[in-house]
């Protein structure tokens, strides 16, 4: 597929945009990205991975700032645990240690998602030890939505043993907070 | 030593054992990256908190039996010759970083080399599968329990939201890096590859020559490999990689059948060359090395070699890099004298073959 700008190079960025249900596809060499960075996005000096980042979770960024103002965290950010520095992480992309996770959470969220394909929340293993109660957690999430599909399915009895389900686990869970 | 017994000793094990689809996945491999609750990263501790775990892991971990790895054996690199480090690195037991950068780093080995733990790499923890052929599956099991081994004695840097927490937020989440090591020459030849390598990036994966990152195709050999961590389960992940490498399978026997329909003649002269190339040459870089060798498993691969084991590209692969070159000399060599050994391990190697 050749450039849609230049009609020369071949294209090797390709963006799809879907806003509001309407799709519009882009594709681009890298040149001719850089030089309508600006264009595509409507701001100064964008690099092709902001570009990318950008288009990527471009809606969520949207109503993340709404929801939590970017005044709240400033650039001298630095971890009480390791002493990291957020311009330090930024320079070499690596974190010091597990606490700089939280105190960089802000940052990270949208680097998560420009890296991971918009995700930002684990789905994946949870350690057996360390992790019991969050096994119990994650079953009852996914129970929860097992019953929301029944009930839209109109499969009430079922429906309604999964919520048995759901209460005994939630129980185990509180019973254990309060011994 | 002469050379069969060489190679014995040299290729890991698990190599040995020729795994599903063979002629095209060369290897699959599983990592997981794990860090230590409450001790800094790699990139700020120093040396003494490194040399910490690496007791903690040794203490723990080395000379104890698992049922499915046997006995483990823990190697600190700081105890190894440079070569013999090098050596780890071409077999893919451990990272270059490791090798060179780690203030404190060692690797934990099992008995077939198909696990390696590599400690105070970029993450406190590594765990790497590494089996033949095309087997993801039983590559995130063996993994999967060699981390839950390690998660009992352990404590790990767990998030409920974020998952494992590794060094790079390229890694965080499930801390998986899954890849297939595959040989796909017909797809190179006829220019399809190029077709098709962009597509797989849409789907975050990533597609790499065999020594990483921005590193050339040598042998037409390529890493494909994911890059989402997060968001995934391993589960997933491993089934959205397999999916892929199954269709590349596809079409590069698809890519085969065609050449050898329409050029078969050009096919056979090319194998042919390469072959004779290989069976006589007096000097050989390790580029060209790689090429040839290519050339000949697709030979093999395709029936039209038959007297020669398709074992070889793999075994030559490894045997001819440089650290091995070196060790199977048993001195330091220069260039130049590494291409005239390699050009006369590699001739060795077909002597082998056609003397049975």
């Amino acid at each position: 597929m050749l450039c849609q700008e230049c009609q020369e190079r071949p294209a090797s960025l390709h963006f799809t945009k879907i806003i509001n249900g309407e799709k519009t596809e882009i594709h681009v060499c890298e040149t001719c990205a850089k030089d309508k960075g600006d264009q595509f996005q409507g701001s100064n000096n964008f690099s092709i991975h902001q570009l990318l980042s950008g288009l990527l979770d471009a809606g969520q960024s949207l109503s993340a700032s709404q929801s939590q103002p970017y005044k709240k965290t400033q650039p001298d950010l630095k971890c009480p645990s390791c002493g990291m520095e957020y311009k330090q992480f930024a320079k070499v992309g690596r974190l010091g240690c597990a606490d700089c996770y939280r105190t960089f959470n802000q940052k990270l969220e949208p680097v998560f998602k420009r890296i991971h394909g918009g995700n930002s929340v684990h789905s994946g293993k949870i350690p057996k030890r360390k992790g019991k109660d969050l096994h119990v957690h994650r079953e009852i999430e996914n129970l929860k939505e097992k019953m929301k599909k029944l009930i839209e399915q109109e499969e009430f009895e079922k429906a309604a043993e999964t919520r048995d389900r759901i209460r005994s686990l939630e129980e185990s869970l509180n019973n254990k907070g309060g011994a | 030593m002469s050379l069969g017994p060489f190679i014995n000793e040299a290729v890991s094990p698990w190599m040995k054992n020729e795994g599903p689809e063979a002629d095209i996945v060369i290897s699959s491999r599983i990592r997981l990256a794990r860090n230590l609750q409450d001790v800094t990263y790699p990139l700020l501790a120093d040396k003494e908190q490194l040399e910490k775990i690496v007791g903690k892991v040794e203490d723990k971990f080395a000379g104890h039996s698992h049922r499915r790895f046997g006995q483990l054996e823990l190697l600190k690199m700081n105890d190894l010759k440079a070569n013999d480090k090098r050596v780890l690195v071409e077999k893919h037991l451990i990272s270059p970083n490791l090798a060179t950068d780690s203030k404190a780093g060692a690797v934990l080995l099992s008995e077939d080399e198909s696990l390696s733990v590599m400690v105070n790499e970029e993450d406190h923890l590594r765990i790497q599968c590494l089996l033949s052929g095309f087997q993801l599956d039983e590559g995130l099991k063996y993994a999967n329990d060699m981390d839950d081994w390690m998660e009992e004695k352990l404590d790990f840097a767990f998030d409920e939201k974020r998952g494992y927490l590794t060094t790079c937020p390229t890694n965080v989440g499930t801390g998986l890096r899954s890849s297939v090591m595959m040989h796909l020459p017909a797809l190179v030849l006829t220019k399809n590859l190029n077709r098709i390598l962009p597509a797989i990036n849409q789907l975050g994966l990533v597609v790499r020559g065999i020594y990483g990152e921005g590193s050339e195709a040598l042998g037409n050999l390529f890493q494909v490999s994911n890059q989402t961590t997060l968001g995934k389960s391993e589960k997933d992940i491993v089934e959205d990689l397999r999916n892929v490498v199954t269709q590349l399978i596809q079409q590069e026997r698809a890519a085969r059948k065609t050449l050898l329909e329409q050029s078969q003649n050009k096919l056979e002269d090319r194998i042919y060359r390469s072959y004779g190339i290989l069976a006589y040459s007096r000097r050989m870089e390790s580029k060209e090395a790689m090429q040839r060798l290519s050339d000949v498993r697709l030979g093999i691969d395709m029936g039209l070699i038959k007297n020669v084991n398709g074992k070889i590209l793999n075994e030559l692969m490894i045997l001819t890099q440089p650290g091995f070159l070196q060790q199977y000399a048993g001195e330091k060599l220069n260039s130049e004298q590494r291409d005239e050994r390699r050009a006369a391990v590699i001739r060795e190697r077909f002597n082998l073959e056609t003397n049975g």
